[in-house]
């Protein structure tokens, strides 16, 4: 939440010159927050060395489609290139089995 | 060729009896068995929750059955499936070239790690109270999708 009001403030303040210090010390303080908060992604698969991901094991890939019931993107759970493309087959082999919704409103 | 390994896996509704379970069973059986194929495994995971609904049901009796047999049985097994209406769901997947692969990953990466372990003059496999201990609690989930919104 913080870092994303950090950043959104650091845009608007790059147009005007007034706002210049007060920009820098937001600045120093997100730097620091970054490094205190943001945790390196790790591929889950690779990390646990998960080989077959598999379409019925509901609760390993649960964690991959959040409440809406879209597909967790790659940027945000930090999955590797190679287990995201098995993911996503074995999410959407088990959105046809009704075992993982299509969508949710 | 002809080992070719699919699972079928199909949903009844959850009013379905066990008797009825077993008789499309045996109806689906001989399909297989008179297009020289044969089921491996059954597996009845018994009545689940849908995520949505099928055929106005909000729950179903699923089955899954290991089939070894040739495509063409597959496809006459999946239409006969279509047809039936106390099926009200149904999905093919050939798995046997996965589950090569699958083997194939799990035994490289063992046959690395020993090859490794005697590199650094260690036994191969690993020792009893080596390394972190099995029942270590892992990082919750939630730490890796640092919170952002989709």
């Amino acid at each position: 939440m913080a870092f994303g009001q950090g950043r959104s403030g650091g845009g608007g303040g790059g147009g005007r010159g007034g706002r210049g210090g007060d920009k820098k010390t937001g600045d120093k303080a997100q730097g620091q927050r970054r490094t205190l908060f943001r945790r390196r992604k790790v591929c889950k698969f690779c990390a646990d060395k998960i080989d077959d991901i598999n379409y019925k094991d509901v609760k390993l890939i649960g964690p991959f489609v959040p409440e809406r019931g879209k597909i967790l993107p790659r940027r945000i759970s930090g999955t590797c290139a190679a287990h995201q493309r098995k993911l996503q087959t074995a999410i959407k082999r088990a959105r046809q089995l009704a075992l993982i919704p299509y969508v949710t409103d | 060729m002809s080992d070719r390994q699919y699972e079928l896996v199909y949903i009844l509704p959850p009013d379905t009896t066990e008797a009825q379970v077993t008789e499309l069973h045996e109806q689906l059986e001989a399909v297989v068995s008179r297009m020289h194929g044969q089921i491996e495994k059954t597996e009845n995971w018994g009545r689940r929750r849908l995520a949505y609904e099928i055929a106005h049901q909000k729950e179903g009796v699923y089955v899954l059955e290991l089939i070894n047999g040739s495509g063409e049985l597959m496809k006459e097994l999946d239409r006969r499936l279509r047809v039936m209406d106390q099926v009200i769901r149904h999905l093919v997947v050939r798995v046997d070239h996965e589950k090569r692969v699958v083997e194939r990953t799990r035994s490289k990466r063992q046959s690395n790690t020993e090859r490794r372990r005697v590199k650094r003059g260690l036994p191969p496999q690993r020792q009893p109270g080596e390394g972190r201990p099995a029942g270590e609690v892992e990082e919750p989930e939630d730490d890796r999708f640092d919170g952002v919104e989709v």
